[in-house]
Parts: C-alpha cells; structure tokens; sequence
C-alpha cells in the first residue's frame, strides 16, 4: 500500500480517532456497549453503512448541487441504514433486538456525516472508501474496547461466557451495578481518552480561555 | 431515438451546471427513485424470513411463560407439546377459523375500551399444556397501552384458571430503567401464586403502588409497583382486567374452571 492511502486507513484509528479525538459517535458508544456481542454487531453496521455512503457520495460528488447536498447525504445513509436493519432482523434477530433502536440511529451518527461532507465530497472513490474503513476501526476500537471493560466488570463475562464467576453463582466476584448504566461508558471513554493523550501529547488542546488574575484586589 | 441521442441527452444532463434548478429537481428526483427501490426491495425480499424470527420468538416467549423453554432443545420439537386454540371472545368456545366461519374484527365501546385498543379480533389464539390428558397450563395473550407504547405480552395460569403461574411483557417500548422494568425478570416473579379473581368473580389482580403489605387483605390479588413507572403500572393493571375480565377470557376461564373441577371429582 502507498504510504498515502496507508496514512489515510491508519490515522483515524488512534490518531484522528472518530470517537477519542473529534468526540463524535458519543451516543451510541454509550448505549450499546453494555454488551460485547451487540457492540460488535453494531460496529459491523456502522462500518458497513460508513464505507458505502463514502463510496456511493464520492462516487456522484461532482454532480451533487450545493444546496441540496445535506439533504442528498442523508437520503442515501437512512436508505443505507435501513437496509442494514432489515438484514439485522432477518439474519441477527436477537441481537437486533437488543440493539433497538440504535441502529436506526445510525442515520444520525456524526460520524458518517461527518466523512461525507469532510473527506468524500472532496476527494475520489478509493481515497474515500480508506477513510471510511479508517474511521469505522477507529469507532470500533473503541466500542469494543469499553464493551470488554463494561461486560467484564458488570456481568463477569464476554460475549455471555462467564469470566470471572460470580457471588450470586457461588464464585467470589460482586458485579459493579454502574458498569451497566450509560455513565459508566462517559467514565471508560473519558479515561481512554486520558490515555491516549498521555502516550500522544500532540492530541491536548490548549485550554480556550484562562482564568488570570488580572488585578490584586488588596491593593485597592 | 437512437444512441447517439441518448448519449447527447446524458452528456448534456451531465454538463449542467451543478446550481441550476433542473439539475437540483433532477439530482432529487433520481436519488430518491434509487433509494427506495434499494430500500423496497430489501424490505420485501427479507419478509418471509422475518416473520419467520418473529413466529418463533413468540413461540419462544410461550415455551418460556409456560416453564417447558429449554435452551439446549430447539423450539419446534418443544412446541410440539402446546395445544393451541382459538377462542370466540363472545361465547367462550373453542372454535376453528375456516371458509365459513372467518375471523372478524370486534369494537370495544369506549367505556369499556381500558387499554386504548378499539379493537381487537373476535377469535383469539390461547395456548394449553395438558399432560397425561389433564389441563396443566393455560397461557393467553395480552395486549395494551403502557405510557408510550403497546405492550404485548402472555400470562400462564395454573388449571384452576385463577392462579398465576409466569408472566412475561416481550414487546413494548418504556422508558428502559423505569417502565421497561416490566420485562424485568424480578418483578415478573412477583406475580407468581398471585390470584387473578376475588370472591365475587371480577378480575381483580392489579399492580399497586409501593410496596405490598402482608396484612393486607388483598394481598394475594397485589403487586408491588415499579418506582417512577406509575403510569406504565397502571396500563399493566388495565391490560389484565381487559384481557381476564367480561371483554376478554373470562367464559374461556370460566368454562375450563368448572371442566377442571368436574374431572377432580
């Protein structure tokens, strides 16, 4: 792979990361991640319906008027979305409905708009289709990443298998009841992000503003 | 029209200037036809396997409510076991859905119409387990208002039509964490050996607020309620007096009462 495109597929996954760095895609990140099954079906849809609106916009880019062009992209990613969800019910019934209406949501998932408008509309369809496939690792990095923290610690266990045995089942681990609740999800990216700022200083943001002392007010 | 010209209609369609009015209707107009052709047919082509997950999901919920769900078993070998009958809600009966004698729709007048559905089937499906010939147990569909949607659900009564064996609410869309509590497997247990019917014969279980008290004298027709979900309670509480009550399965119940007490003596 030339070293351009391979930039272009590797940035987003740690160092433009969607999810750690443009803070995007927060809402489902947060609500699906309770397990690790439905959080990887649900990055296998968004990486599904993120290459292909990509490929599918960058392919009509130059035909696509200005002032329409919003409206166009969102025509083409709920027509994405709702495919893939007709597909989830077909072939994942079970994890479909657990994941709701989450993928529905996809439709407005910052992230697939996001690329449409920033990287597709201006570039061509090969470039377009790295990007996509680049952003989608780095969402699904993370998802699964805070999906094995929160179904380890909350339910002792991956993908339903039991890990750690539980006091309730006789075993010596108490599950942690906040691992299952949406703020658990802000704690775990909040502390990744912590992470991979530490190990990569260049992602910290100089604060906007700084309170200063502008006057002594004992000498007055 | 020849190919030349229908290349000529393309290139010029494609010069366009991107801004101008046809170009934009044109550009609408093609990827909306696209879109929902692509969204049409995945829907009509995915159809039959759906309903397919669909019927076996209910099958499952019934297996479970009723206590024969196995998971290592597959559920069309277990399902074998339910009997299942469909009930003219007017009479009773048991009767069968054919040419003559077709389904149709009931309207409930308003003052009985509890749980926000104005209408429902005339004949409608129940489930019944019998082992060794005897009535073990019978399982029938609920169907209501919660606060924000319908909620659709079974309840397994004991042979004596009275006592509440499981109940499980499958479908609905509460607010998860409040309402969605009623799928909650905790506060389904609680309805179990609860009685439906009080002495004089009405439908009397019913969801409370707060907790049940043991001196109370009602406690065997009361439910704890779900904190910060009165509203769904209270749709919990309607769907039951519909479903058990006059409107709902009551002759059914009463019918199969009184052969249950016929065949132990």
């Amino acid at each position: 792979m030339k070293n351009e495109s391979r930039k272009v597929l590797l940035e987003p996954v740690v160092d433009n990361n969607p999810i750690t760095l443009q803070i995007l895609g927060i809402c489902s990140a947060l609500a699906v991640t309770t397990q690790l099954a439905p959080a990887l079906i649900m990055c296998i849809a968004l990486t599904f319906v993120l290459i292909s609106s990509s490929a599918i916009i960058s392919a009509i880019r130059h035909h696509i008027p200005t002032n329409i062009r919003i409206i166009v992209f969102m025509t083409i990613i709920a027509s994405l979305v709702i495919v893939v969800d007709q597909f989830l019910r077909a072939f994942a019934y079970e994890l479909s409905k657990q994941l709701s209406v989450f993928v529905g949501l996809i439709i407005t998932n910052c992230i697939v708009l996001g690329r449409a408008e920033a990287y597709a509309t201006q570039n061509p369809v090969w470039p377009s289709v790295l990007d996509a496939a680049g952003h989608s690792l780095g969402y699904s990095l993370i998802l699964v990443m805070v999906a094995i923290v929160r179904e380890l610690f909350g339910s002792g266990s991956l993908f339903g298998i039991a890990i750690l045995p539980l006091s309730t089942d006789g075993g010596w681990y108490v599950t942690n009841g906040l691992m299952l609740l949406a703020p658990s999800a802000f704690f775990i990216i909040g502390l990744f992000i912590w992470l991979i700022r530490s190990w990569k200083p260049k992602q910290q943001e100089k604060p906007d503003y700084r309170i200063q002392i502008v006057h002594r007010t004992e000498f007055l | 029209m020849n190919k030349q010209q229908h290349a000529s209609i393309w290139s010029r369609l494609l010069s366009l200037s991107n801004d101008s009015t046809a170009k934009i209707i044109i550009v609408a107009v093609a990827i909306c036809l696209i879109c929902s052709i692509m969204v049409a047919s995945a829907a009509v082509l995915l159809r039959p396997i759906q309903k397919q997950n669909e019927m076996l999901a209910r099958q499952k919920e019934i297996l479970k409510v009723a206590g024969l769900y196995q998971v290592d078993k597959d559920i069309a070998s277990t399902y074998k076991l339910i009997e299942t009958h469909y009930v003219d809600l007017r009479s009773g009966e048991f009767v069968a859905i054919n040419k003559k004698n077709k389904q149709n729709p009931l309207t409930i007048p308003d003052d009985k119409n509890i749980t926000g559905i104005s209408e429902i089937m005339q004949y409608q499906p129940v489930y019944l387990v019998r082992i060794d010939e005897k009535l073990q147990t019978i399982v029938l569909p609920l169907l209501g208002k919660g606060l924000w949607s319908t909620i659709h659900g079974f309840v397994a009564l004991s042979a004596d039509a009275n006592t509440v064996k499981a109940i499980t609410f499958y479908d609905h869309a509460e607010t998860p964490g409040l309402g969605g509590e009623i799928s909650n497997p905790v506060w389904l247990a609680k309805w179990k050996g609860k009685h439906i019917y009080n002495k004089q014969g009405d439908a009397f279980i019913r969801v409370i607020k707060g907790k049940v008290s043991s001196s109370s004298n009602n406690a065997l027709h009361e439910i704890d309620g779900l904190s910060g979900a009165t509203l769904t309670a209270n749709g919990i509480t309607n769907i039951m007096h519909f479903w058990l009550g006059e409107t709902g399965f009551s002759p059914l119940l009463a019918r199969l009462r009184k052969n249950n007490t016929q065949e132990n003596h």
